[in-house]
């Protein structure tokens, strides 16, 4: 891939140093909603009484003047995909203010498109993987996920690394066969099968990896080619884009998890609530697709790292990776790696069976 | 006299006896606590209930699609009244329609309190939304909207003709219940589409799924009805035929029959070659890796299933109106059971990458739940004794203001 300039980015900072002003908005959402256009205000008013009375509660009860009229500007944006220029322009520099406010340092929210000629794909050395879980941190750490520690569900993680018992034939299971005792002799079970997870295994924290009786998988979103995902969304905030990438609106998520229950890859995680996020941590380069910070309520997932690598650089798990088991790069591309690893190594995909086509290969050598 | 129709008819539903106000103010009360779990809900988000990244999908959505099936099962009333001219049909046919109206709303209420950001939920409606033909749910959303519309139309048209003594204008009327009635099938179809149409939970994905969506549905729908039926015959002036109840009892016996076999068809399916992709029935009926939450649930439900059917085959219960509600109880439980703890959790457990979790719905979910249900039945009482004061000609245009009659202790007995 190449590095582009980040055009985008440089005209969104001028914008929003001209056209927004510094001092707060004022929280009556209709005189927010004049400043943009009669066209708009109308368009809003006909949302606010289709929207419910208690979305219109539950935002009134963060009335913090400017950070409510923001939210308001943002209750009544279009989808990501429908906006022009101008729109996704003002949407960006509205994030941006308020992320900056909220989090106490100057946030970034890159708009940067796919570029031309690129498919992203993605490579994992099944072989070399030694459940470091470094990965799964350093993708935390990117991407601003909740890391609450207090109630389940506050904690967030895109990357799962599955940690598996080695399975082995064991002679006093020979006749472990079912039904039991029945004398029908339906073969026996001497083998312990392997893939077994029970509730938050992957959470491992081993003293030395990798162990010896355990083998690893990581998994994450596999940036499906036909993802199931984006068919069943009934309000299409989550597409493929022309770079591959399934990415989600997030002001556009309506929470229904049809999307959840659609993936086979278990890859997408749901904000049951405000995430956890302390201001020191969170990344301040974000992309409009990517890592900015979520609110409650909506679904997120891995993205490939949009902020990163739209502007060349690696996801943050392939940076991370202590032992070079992660492989990412442009297949259309000939000569990336990832294009190199797919015509000379032993490669699958996950549940093939079920049409998904990922563009992320596990190999083997 | 659109204004004269409406105060007419509220006028009617407000007079009534202590039994009616108590009835409604113990609905009120769970009301009350629906609204507020739901503002908590959307104030701290779905962490307040018990669902998880794994299991994202509990007591809401299992509600949701069960109310479906009562909505859809409206239709066993009006398919028999306006197909077969069943004459005792046709004069409760209209009662069976605010049924339908009821359980759609309710429906609705279990999307919203179901949904992650219900404020945002104009995003599904064109043309500030946007509308997606490729998505279940989608066509969920339009379906059931159809269908709330529909029976809004027929059911009030009728009353009205009724209120006014005109009469019913069969040209575009009877039109409109035959739709109704095909789309009465389509609303549950569309429902099971949306889960059995993810290959990536294998327990959902066969193409049973639709017609058991259906048996089951007209197994508890008129199996509810059957019971207000019995309450309305029994507390006010407003008689409902033997035949009424008997072909109900007929229609019930024999889907709850086929879907009794349907069920088995698929227990035999998946576990007599117990690939991994019968976990999940497996998980249901015999606990999975020791969690075994669910298997008391999934027994009960089998026991009151094909306990109601064999009740149901006998002359005595079939016949005598007293014992006719223990296997109607039996089986509207059995299959709410069936449809939430029985097929829409266990449909995550083992979630795709085989991870084993349980799902314990909290008070707050049991609230809402409650909530929803107690508003549905305070919409039903309001609908049913509406209905049944202009079937009685108590509430009349031109006629007096009606005085709390019978019609008033129906539904507080209810």
């Amino acid at each position: 891939m190449t590095v582009t300039e980040d055009m985008n980015s440089q005209a969104g900072a001028e914008r929003q140093d001209t056209q927004v002003p510094r001092q707060p908005a004022p929280a009556d959402p209709s005189r927010v909603a004049l400043k943009t256009s009669r066209r708009d205000f109308l368009k809003s008013g006909g949302m606010l009484s289709l929207s419910s009375l208690m979305g219109t509660a539950a935002l009134m009860t963060e009335s913090d003047d400017a950070q409510a009229a923001i939210e308001w500007a943002e209750h009544f944006q279009k989808n990501y995909r429908l906006m022009t220029p101008e729109e996704k322009a003002e949407a960006r520099a509205r994030l941006e203010r308020r992320y900056s406010e909220e989090y106490g340092k100057k946030v970034t929210v890159d708009t940067t498109e796919a570029q031309p000629g690129v498919l992203m794909g993605y490579a994992l050395n099944i072989r070399k993987c030694i459940g470091c879980r470094r990965c799964v941190h350093a993708c935390v750490a990117e991407n601003n996920q909740s890391r609450g520690r207090n109630r389940p569900g506050e904690k967030i993680e895109w990357i799962q690394v599955l940690r598996m018992e080695r399975g082995k034939f064991e002679a006093e299971k020979m006749n472990h066969g079912y039904p039991e005792g029945l004398g029908i002799q339906v073969g026996g079970n001497a083998y312990t099968p392997v893939g077994q997870v029970l509730e938050g295994q992957y959470h491992y924290t081993p003293d030395l990896v990798p162990e010896k009786d355990a083998t690893y998988m990581p998994i994450a979103c596999m940036q499906c080619e036909k993802p199931p995902c984006v068919k069943v969304c009934p309000v299409r905030t989550t597409y493929r884009e022309p770079d591959g990438v399934v990415v989600i609106d997030y002001n556009w998520c309506i929470g229904c998890r049809m999307c959840m229950g659609a993936c086979p890859y278990w890859a997408r995680r749901l904000n049951v609530t405000n995430p956890v996020l302390p201001k020191e941590e969170m990344n301040p380069v974000t992309h409009y697709l990517g890592n900015r910070p979520r609110m409650r309520g909506v679904v997120e997932k891995c993205h490939w790292c949009l902020q990163r690598t739209r502007h060349g650089r690696y996801p943050a798990c392939v940076e991370a990776c202590p032992v070079g088991a992660r492989k990412f790069g442009n297949l259309l591309d000939p000569n990336s790696e990832v294009s190199l690893i797919l015509a000379r190594k032993n490669v699958f995909r996950l549940k093939a069976e079920l049409n998904t086509f990922p563009k992320f290969f596990y190999f083997y050598d | 006299m659109l204004i004269r129709f409406i105060s007419d008819y509220v006028r009617y539903v407000l007079k009534g006896g202590s039994k009616f106000y108590t009835w409604m103010g113990i609905l009120g009360v769970f009301i009350l606590g629906m609204l507020y779990v739901f503002y908590l809900q959307n104030t701290d988000g779905l962490i307040v209930t018990g669902m998880t990244s794994q299991i994202h999908e509990g007591l809401y959505f299992a509600n949701l699609v069960f109310l479906v099936g009562v909505a859809a099962g409206a239709v066993t009333i009006v398919f028999p009244a306006y197909g077969y001219h069943h004459e005792g049909m046709h004069k409760v046919a209209v009662l069976g329609e605010m049924l339908a109206i009821t359980a759609v709303i309710m429906v609705m209420m279990f999307v919203f309190a179901h949904m992650g950001r219900p404020d945002r939920l104009w995003h599904m409606i064109p043309p500030w939304g946007i509308y997606s033909f490729s998505s279940m749910l989608g066509w969920d959303v339009m379906v059931l909207t159809g269908y709330l519309f529909l029976n809004f139309v027929c059911g009030f048209y009728y009353l009205w003709c009724k209120y006014t003594g005109n009469p019913i204008n069969y040209k575009w009327f009877l039109p409109v219940v035959w739709v109704a009635i095909v789309w009465a099938l389509s609303i549950h179809t569309v429902t099971a589409f949306l889960i059995s149409t993810m290959p990536a939970r294998p327990m959902w994905h066969h193409s049973m799924m639709p017609i058991r969506f259906i048996t089951t549905a007209f197994a508890a729908g008129p199996a509810l009805i059957i019971l207000a039926f019995l309450i309305i015959r029994n507390n006010t002036r407003f008689w409902i035929d033997d035949s009424v109840i008997k072909l109900l009892t007929t229609i019930v016996t024999w889907c709850l029959g086929i879907a009794i076999f349907l069920t088995l068809s698929e227990v035999v399916v998946e576990l007599y070659a117990r690939t991994e992709h019968a976990n999940g029935l497996y998980y249901l009926m015999f606990g999975l890796h020791g969690l075994t939450r669910l298997v008391p649930w999934f027994w009960s439900s089998v026991v009151l299933m094909v306990g109601a059917f064999i009740l149901f085959l006998i002359p005595r219960f079939r016949n005598d109106f007293k014992l006719l509600v223990i296997p109607c109880v039996m089986s509207f439980a059995g299959i709410w059971i069936e449809k939430g703890m029985g097929l829409i959790v266990p449909g995550f457990i083992p979630t795709p990458i085989g991870e084993v979790t349980e799902y314990y719905p909290t008070f707050v979910e049991w609230l809402m739940t409650l909530g929803i249900w107690a508003f549905g039945f305070f919409i039903l009482t309001i609908l049913l004794k509406g209905a049944i004061g202009i079937l009685l000609g108590e509430v009349k245009y031109g006629g007096k203001p009606a005085t709390a009659g019978y019609g008033a202790q129906a539904a507080a007995a209810k």
